[in-house]
């Protein structure tokens, strides 16, 4: 494993006394692509901000590369800043945007022509130098504002939602490039955003985050299929969330049915949360499965189905190939690996001492 | 739906009617600016073409170029240098004060803006003459600021009749009209510009020249023009603070349109003023331009 590169240390950031941060830890290790994952206002604008070195936290400290940043002015930080509205300097060319860190750096001349072919070749813009960024649509504006973040070779980039105000299309493009060009740089990407299959697509890390605090941390594979609690399952994809009670090791009852699963450490007769993923429920034939229910509602998505099924009072989402009309009489079939068990906190203390990972 | 468009265009409305009514959108473009073509008409071309007209005739009706040279007198070529070398002096301060104010205004100094504000704009709610005579009674030899300066046992202050005085006068009259479109140009800017440039790599001066002072150039510069106009053609200043003992050259055309009564000689140095103006709203638009 290499090294921890940026480490945040015990960061509280109220803003009119409303707590963004608190108590927030997290390190981030070098050559990595971390997402930053959660709803507006829970902290993570502010936690890459705090990193840039626009914010001072009010408690806490910012370690980078060892040494402690935590007052240490934007200008003399080793990141730099893809902003979501781009931030191009409109006086200024293509080819000055790119130059302006390079510039103030009192690089030679030769140095700063290449680096700008360089960069322009890397995001695929050759022979824009001399255009103004007025007169460039908004994806290539923000590949622009990446060439002039990276020419500085910056030891992590960070990335404020770069991809919010670019159209579905663009969007997905563009997730392919930042793939891309991360692992040609060999850089350490910081990223933030709301959306989560651009987190699910892009990240190595994903951390997910609400109200000031770290849900859950992993990678996209651990976070889709084992959330840790009720939010990250709702926030990550469809989810059926039920409340059920462990029984015993690999046995959870829910909604007055036992079902056999594979987790384990829960304790006896403890109440808990249950996520079923959408896809993972087979719909099978009445008293085939093990719960029935009834279609009351079907969409169809193009990739499949979506199903709702009602069965014991609660509505179950579906996603299958096949279509089953609605009022038709289902079996709820789901596989003991597709269950996912997660500890429901009992209180506010438990909730905040649980997601303090 | 049919009936509605038929009921809106009735089938026997007479072709003399239906023209009233079907003004083309250029015509009816034309017909609201009327009002305000009159407005210009009267109260700036007519005004502008009989300034003109005096300007270039001599007292019994000819037609002479002797108001306009009269500018070349060493007396009134004085007054004109003196009014120039006050307006872009006190332009210069005006600038020099109202550009942090503006940009603290702005947010960017994350100051509470709100009372500052007030204080910037409340003077303009005064008459500018009033606000002048309150200056020579403060400035005055036994005024306000002397009778406070001996009190504590200071120096008095005597500018009062003096050129300091005169710029004094036009710095305070003029310097709202250099903030608020100062102000205007630096609140648009995205503050993530300037936190772009500070991200980049810049110190607080370079983003300065860098970045903030060139995006705010369009308010510096019509900043500009609206304190260096004014301030070249005034006369109630330089008349008040002045004690009438400097002449800058509005003292000239006023003297020359109300004591002497010379309608003509005072039009034909408003001409060469009016060129000068003209001049320096060119060279201004130019390098306006120029940076874009």
């Amino acid at each position: 494993m290499s090294e921890k590169l940026i480490d945040l240390k015990d960061i509280t950031k109220k803003f009119d006394n409303t707590v963004v941060l608190d108590d927030f830890n997290l390190y981030v290790r070098e050559n990595e692509f971390v997402t930053l994952l959660g709803p507006s206002g829970c902290g993570k604008t502010t936690t890459l901000r705090i990193i840039a070195g626009f914010e001072t936290p009010d408690k806490g400290s910012v370690i980078f590369e060892g040494k402690d940043i935590t007052n240490l002015p934007p200008n003399k930080r080793e990141v730099n800043t893809v902003f979501q509205k781009y931030a191009l300097f409109p006086h200024m060319t293509i080819a000055e945007n790119i130059a302006f860190g390079l510039r103030i750096k009192n690089k030679s001349r030769e140095y700063i022509q290449d680096k700008i072919k360089y960069a322009l070749k890397l995001v695929n813009l050759e022979g824009y130098e001399n255009r103004e960024p007025d007169s460039l649509s908004g994806g290539q504006q923000q590949r622009i504002a990446i060439a002039r973040a990276i020419v500085n070779e910056p030891k992590v980039l960070l990335l404020d939602e770069p991809l919010g105000a670019l159209d579905l299309k663009l969007r997905q493009d563009m997730q392919y490039e930042l793939i891309r060009l991360k692992n040609e740089l060999g850089i350490t990407f910081l990223y933030v955003t709301h959306d989560q299959e651009e987190a699910l697509t892009m990240s190595d890390i994903i951390v997910v985050m609400n109200q000031g605090y770290i849900q859950q941390i992993g990678t996209p594979t651990d976070i889709y299929n084992e959330p840790q609690n009720a939010f990250v399952a709702d926030f990550i994809g469809d989810s059926n969330i039920l409340q059920g009670t462990m029984i015993r090791d690999e046995l959870v009852e829910i909604l007055g049915t036992r079902f056999v699963c594979v987790d384990k450490g829960f304790g006896e007769n403890k109440p808990v949360d249950v996520v079923i993923r959408p896809e993972d429920i087979d719909l099978v034939k009445p008293e085939d499965g093990i719960i029935d229910g009834v279609v009351t509602d079907v969409i169809f998505k193009g990739v499949h189905y979506e199903m709702c099924v009602m069965a014991r009072d609660f509505e179950f989402i579906v996603h299958s190939t096949d279509c089953f009309p609605v009022d038709s009489k289902v079996g709820i079939s789901v596989e003991p690996f597709d269950i996912q068990i997660m500890n429901r906190p009992q209180s506010e203390d438990e909730k905040a001492v649980e997601i303090d990972v | 739906m049919s009936e509605i468009i038929q009921k809106n265009i009735p089938p026997d409305a007479g072709a003399g009617g239906g023209a009233a009514l079907m003004v083309s959108p250029r015509k009816k473009a034309k017909l609201l600016a009327a009002p305000y073509s009159i407005w210009a008409a009267g109260f700036i071309i007519i005004p502008l073409i009989m300034v003109l007209y005096y300007g270039f005739t001599a007292a019994n009706g000819s037609i002479t170029g002797a108001n306009v040279a009269a500018i070349f007198s060493p007396v009134n070529l004085k007054a004109l240098m003196l009014s120039i070398l006050f307006s872009l002096v006190s332009t210069l301060l005006c600038l020099i004060i109202a550009y942090p104010v503006a940009v603290i205004l702005a947010g960017f100094g994350r100051g509470k803006s709100g009372f500052l504000s007030l204080i910037f704009i409340l003077p303009m709610w005064m008459n500018s003459l009033l606000r002048t005579i309150a200056w020579q009674n403060l400035l005055e030899r036994k005024g306000v600021i002397n009778a406070f300066l001996s009190s504590v046992n200071l120096p008095e202050l005597y500018i009062i009749n003096k050129p300091p005085a005169i710029i004094l006068g036009m710095v305070y009259d003029f310097l709202p009209f250099m903030i608020l479109p100062i102000y205007n140009a630096v609140s648009k800017i995205d503050p993530d510009l300037i936190h772009a440039a500070k991200d980049l790599g810049a110190n607080g001066f370079q983003t300065f020249t860098k970045v903030l002072f060139p995006l705010s150039l369009p308010g510096v510069i019509s900043g500009i023009t609206m304190v260096f106009v004014p301030a070249l053609t005034t006369f109630v200043i330089s008349d008040i603070l002045g004690g009438g003992k400097i002449l800058l050259i509005g003292n000239v055309i006023e003297q020359l349109f109300t004591q002497d009564s010379d309608w003509n000689a005072g039009a034909g140095l408003s001409v060469v003023l009016m060129i000068f103006i003209v001049i320096s709203m060119y060279f201004t638009e130019k390098y306006d331009g120029g940076e874009k």
